[in-house]
């Protein structure tokens, strides 16, 4: 919105310039049309500008209209009875037409908040309904498991009762997972993430997350060949590990059994570049560009997950002035790349201390 | 021998009580306190042989609690934090703690760390050997073995598996390991032991990429242990 100031003098500027414009031409359409030109811009400022200045420039309108175009000119005085209704009618409808145009963007105004207010609502629900859903379940399995085994007259054997203790071990697991990320994703949206850069030996790391990983992934084949040259880089190794450990669980979790899921950690230019690829179907290509938004999830997915998992990975990538692209590989599967820019280590030779 | 005592100062119920009835399902002695004063008082009045010392306590921030501790007890103090900040866990190692566990912890990983530390406080007496799994680590000869079979390393290689062999299964910070084998000046300079722990695994370790002898504690150091 213009400042109040700005509204009134551009409003009667308008008017005046129109006026002016008409005032040489007047003879060639009559002074009649002359005051339907003058509505017309008197519309246009109701588009534009607040009420107040738009009830100005009505009148404004319909004061020159009367003193320059009505004759006689250069006079008040309305001559004929005619006119005098003319000039009546000028009047309230100019005043219609503003007070109305404005009316009409006032409710505009009123339904685009409306929406915002129901998007904001309705990402709060998808909030709570998946985080509700995924503390939830962990929590009642623990419950329910619990109550099985101290329920005396239920018959367990001890193969049922250590299904269910590994059961609970799994809840645990799965509520200490949501946690994290809830407690990464409000670090991030406070804003206060500051990379504790440190020299990191990326192959080691990948190991680690991939050892972190292994019960999840039992049913995965992970891929990873060291690059046997790899410098190290000089990253915040915590924020680096969560995002691989993103990546991978997202890709345990969102592709089929017995497939593969390779990584590649390789130093381009003055970039770290990591790259996770699976064998799952992909992403729909309209939908790339939302994967990493907040409370994201595929819908034909059912797998549990609040959605976090993927703006945490890019969260963490941009904190540490990097960036984040995800691609469908032409033979099936998606591919994260993630890309920090980063100091690297040139050799340093053990063997001559 | 006598059971050995361990003092729990922790401030929440659920977490003292699981931790006794496991402590003491595994024959330890187990005294309780749910807060810094109480802590500090059953301390004094009957030093235990083990402080399990939560981070969080609602009187006094337990960093300062292991500082005063620390000016007469000189026993074992292992922290347990529910935060996994590396800076918090790196300055109570710096502050005295013998070892950290964060929350939620394995039971079993518990255990292990109170025996191993335990184990270190009784043994005052220096060992020349040290046996670790398969290796064999000669401190007066400075000779390393595996499987009986000598293993060439380099001196600053070896320096560094010796100075990890007198600390067996204790976690040893970046800045401690640069300081102690390359000098004070060293302390920021992580890479060199970035790659000296790298080409030091590849001598030692079975299979370099999961290290069972000289482990990664992410963001802290490292710990040298006994393979599981």
């Amino acid at each position: 919105m213009y400042e109040r100031k700005k509204q009134y003098a551009i409003s009667i500027l308008l008017i005046l310039l129109t006026a002016v414009l008409c005032f040489f031409v007047v003879d060639l359409i009559g002074y009649r049309a002359v005051a339907l030109i003058l509505l017309l811009a008197v519309s246009v400022n109701a588009i534009l500008f607040d009420i107040l200045p738009v009830m100005l420039s009505a009148l404004l309108s319909a004061l020159i209209w009367n003193f320059l175009f009505i004759p006689p000119v250069f006079t008040l005085h309305i001559g004929t009875a005619e006119d005098g209704l003319m000039f009546l009618m000028y009047f309230v409808i100019a005043f219609i037409n503003a007070v109305l145009t404005y009316k009409i963007r006032e409710y505009e105004q009123k339904e685009q908040d409306e929406e915002k207010k129901a998007n904001a609502i309705k990402l709060y629900n998808t909030l709570l309904n998946s985080l509700s859903h995924e503390l939830r379940t962990p929590i009642a399995t623990i419950i329910g498991s619990v109550d099985t085994i101290k329920d005396n007259n239920t018959q367990l054997s001890e193969d049922m009762r250590n299904e269910l203790y590994s059961e609970i071990e799994t809840a645990g697991y799965r509520l200490n997972r949501q946690v994290e990320n809830l407690l990464s994703m409000s670090r991030l949206e406070a804003g206060i993430i500051q990379p504790k850069k440190d020299w990191c030996d990326l192959n080691e790391l990948v190991f680690t997350v991939i050892h972190d990983l292994r019960e999840d992934s039992r049913n995965h084949t992970i891929k990873f060949v060291p690059r046997e040259n790899l410098p190290l880089f000089r990253l915040d190794g915590g924020l680096v590990e969560q995002i691989l450990h993103n990546l991978i669980y997202n890709a345990i979790q969102y592709t089929p059994e017995n497939t593969v899921i390779s990584i590649d950690v390789e130093r381009v230019n003055l970039y770290c570049r990591i790259t996770v690829a699976d064998c799952g179907k992909g992403f729909p290509e309209e939908e790339i560009d939302l994967v990493f938004d907040k409370f994201y999830r595929l819908n034909r997915t059912g797998t549990g997950g609040t959605g976090l998992g993927l703006s945490i990975v890019k969260g963490f990538t941009e904190a540490m002035s990097g960036k984040v692209t995800l691609q469908n590989l032409p033979q099936g599967g998606a591919q994260f790349i993630i890309e920090i820019p980063s100091e690297f280590s040139q050799n340093v030779d053990p063997e001559h201390e | 021998m006598n059971k050995a005592e361990i003092l729990i100062i922790d401030d929440e119920p659920q977490i003292r009580k699981l931790l006794r009835i496991n402590l003491e399902s595994n024959d330890y002695k187990v005294v309780q306190a749910s807060d810094a004063k109480e802590g500090l008082t059953l301390a004094a009045t009957h030093p235990p042989d083990l402080i399990l010392l939560d981070i969080g306590l609602p009187d006094k921030n337990g960093h300062l609690l292991l500082q005063e501790l620390r000016e007469w007890y000189n026993k074992p103090i292992i922290m347990l934090s529910v935060q996994n900040s590396e800076e918090d866990i790196v300055s109570a190692l710096d502050n005295g703690a013998t070892d950290y566990l964060t929350k939620p912890f394995r039971t079993g990983e518990l255990l292990a760390r109170i025996r191993s530390a335990i184990r270190r406080s009784q043994n005052t007496e220096n060992h020349s050997v040290v046996i670790a799994g398969e290796l064999e680590i000669d401190l007066i000869a400075r000779t390393v073995k595996k499987t009986g079979e000598m293993i060439k390393l380099t001196s600053t290689e070896y320096n560094l598996l010796a100075l990890f062999a007198k600390n067996e299964g204790k976690v040893l910070t970046h800045q401690l390991l640069l300081k102690e084998i390359w000098g004070y000046s060293y302390q920021q300079e992580t890479q060199y032991l970035r790659v000296f722990v790298g080409t030091l695994r590849k001598k030692i370790e079975d299979n370099p990429n999961h290290p069972e002898y000289i482990v990664t504690e992410s963001g802290v150091g490292y710990r040298f242990q006994q393979p599981l």
